[in-house]
């Protein structure tokens, strides 16, 4: 579905993310792992079309079913965000315009795509069910929601838009542990309900190693690592990656420093 | 805990909001109640002043400087015009001039403030350095160059204060789309697909606006008094028209000997100025959504 070759992001003369291969098909979900600063949201803005305007050089190639978007203009970006390729951002409710309540901003996205009056607000009561929350969450500002709250309706929104992709930016890195399986068991619920195709960044292996088929291991804006989970994952083959998978907590393990 | 259940304010209907923002802030009541009635002595001048003929042309020889009392409730003044009435319509002359100074500054900074925040850049460069330098000079003394050219009146004070009055509002709305264009909700709705000037319009203006709002409301006493003193300069509305700080002006002299021709306009400057102050500051409580969650 979304093919990337070749991608590479600078600002000035160096090199935020370099990805020589990415692909992401129907239904799958890969997983992006990685420190901070290691290029992981960089390659997500990058595939969102979003590098330029924040200065960034991007060069390579970033295809979806066929089409080129690395030329595509302006135009053609903001038809396919959102409605082809959604995000779900790290802070959830930082992610929301506190000054608008939730069905407002609900309503206004999918206006945007073109789903206006009863068709939109059947979607989005649809959505909405289907992320568990209830509909009087629409009457409120983001402040008055919780992060868990916050995030599952970020994911309504991409439910409602009929998105193809969703690039997951360390979406449950906000969230504590019981509020982050909740999200992690809806986007399971999504890759087979609606075969969205997933990118999944994290910084946490656990969650990815639950939840992707495949993993890319990210450093300093280079791939040091890529393949299936598992074999990533049980058998990794760059000491980057072990370093990252050592610091995966395990349950009843006592860590003598 | 998601767990259990957030407890959360239901949604309320926005005017049961305000009645409820200003029972908790009964200052911000006052300021509003002070500016309620300015506007009402301001509309309905010529019906609630005992003696509306006198603020036009006219002077009455045979009753100048009577003291407080009588048919002139609050004396009149060297030619012999009633000086209540004066006050009142008075009213008239200083809203309309903090109302259009008001706007026209607003009109311009504000956007021009938001772009130049949110786009950054050579645009951002040129839009501040343009500001900086109408900031460069000292409002007060640009706008008396600016009323003495185009002829002292009402409406050139008012066109002169606007003049030196914009850079402000561009400078504080630049510094709010800076932080707000840092967001994540900005980030996040170019994410969904959002226009360029939509995202400016929906997300960064909206959210730069309270700032804003106070601070014109503020800036009202500010812009009242600057009128004030442009016409006490001899530079603002002229003679017949009834303002506040020509009032002053006229009276100076007769403080010793004749108070109120001076003290009556005077008062009705600092009560207003105080009006426009405590509903600024209410204000700024109230257009804060998270508000209501920090009391």
């Amino acid at each position: 579905m979304i093919a990337v070759r070749d991608l590479e992001v600078a600002f000035g003369d160096r090199v935020v993310a370099r990805v020589p291969s990415l692909e992401l098909a129907g239904g799958e979900i890969v997983g992006l792992a990685g420190e901070s600063g290691s290029g992981k949201s960089q390659t997500a803005l990058a595939v969102l079309g979003l590098s330029r305007s924040l200065g960034a050089r991007v060069s390579g190639s970033i295809t979806l079913d066929g089409e080129e978007l690395l030329d595509a203009s302006e135009a053609r970006w903001r038809e396919l965000r959102g409605r082809r390729i959604a995000m779900v951002m790290q802070s959830p409710r930082g992610s929301l315009n506190p000054t608008l309540r939730l069905g407002r901003f609900f309503l206004r996205t999918l206006a945007l795509h073109g789903i206006e009056g009863a068709d939109a607000e059947a979607r989005m009561r649809a959505a909405l069910a289907d992320v568990s929350l209830t509909d009087d969450l629409l009457g409120r500002y983001p402040h008055q929601v919780s992060g868990g709250q916050a995030q599952r309706f970020a994911i309504a929104l991409a439910v409602a838009l009929r998105a193809d992709v969703l690039l997951c930016d360390e979406p449950t890195s906000a969230l504590d542990v019981t509020v982050q399986a909740q999200v992690v068991a809806l986007l399971k619920r999504l890759r087979e309900e609606h075969g969205t195709a997933m990118l999944f960044i994290s910084h946490d292996l656990a969650v990815i190693g639950d939840l992707a088929d495949r993993v890319v291991v990210m450093r300093d804006g280079a791939v040091v690592e890529a393949g299936a989970t598992s074999e990533v994952l049980h058998t990794p083959g760059d000491a980057y990656t072990r370093a990252l998978l050592d610091a995966v907590p395990v349950i009843g393990q006592r860590r003598i420093a | 805990m998601e767990t259990v259940p957030l407890e959360v304010a239901p949604s309320r209907a926005p005017l049961k909001d305000f009645g409820a923002a200003l029972r908790r802030q009964p200052l911000m009541a006052i300021g509003l109640g002070i500016i309620v009635v300015l506007v009402l002595i301001a509309i309905f001048a010529p019906l609630i002043a005992p003696h509306p003929s006198d603020a036009g042309n006219v002077t009455h020889p045979t009753e100048t400087l009577l003291s407080p009392g009588g048919g002139h409730l609050l004396g009149t003044d060297q030619l012999g015009r009633d000086v209540l009435t004066r006050v009142l319509y008075g009213a008239r002359t200083s809203l309309l001039i903090v109302v259009v100074v008001l706007a026209i500054s607003a009109a311009i900074g504000v956007p021009l403030g938001i772009v130049a925040g949110a786009t950054g850049g050579w645009v951002d460069d040129v839009i501040m350095r343009i500001t900086d330098i109408f900031l460069a000079f000292p409002a007060l003394l640009l706008a008396l160059a600016l009323a003495t050219v185009l002829s002292p009146s009402a409406e050139h004070a008012a066109l002169a204060i606007a003049v030196t009055w914009w850079p402000w509002y561009a400078r504080l709305a630049r510094g709010s789309a800076l932080a707000i264009a840092q967001r994540g909700y900005v980030e996040a709705a170019r994410a969904l697909g959002v226009p360029k000037w939509k995202v400016l319009a929906r997300h960064v203006l909206p959210n730069a606006l309270p700032p804003t709002i106070v601070q014109l409301s503020l800036d009202a006493a500010g812009i009242m008094l600057t009128a004030a003193a442009l016409s006490f300069l001899g530079l603002g509305a002229q003679d017949p028209t009834p303002e506040w700080g020509l009032m002053v002006n006229q009276g100076q002299g007769l403080l010793e000997t004749n108070w109120w021709v001076a003290i009556v306009p005077g008062v009705a400057i600092i009560v207003a100025a105080v009006g426009f102050n405590l509903l600024g500051d209410g204000l700024r409580t109230l257009l804060d959504p998270k508000a209501g969650r920090r009391r």
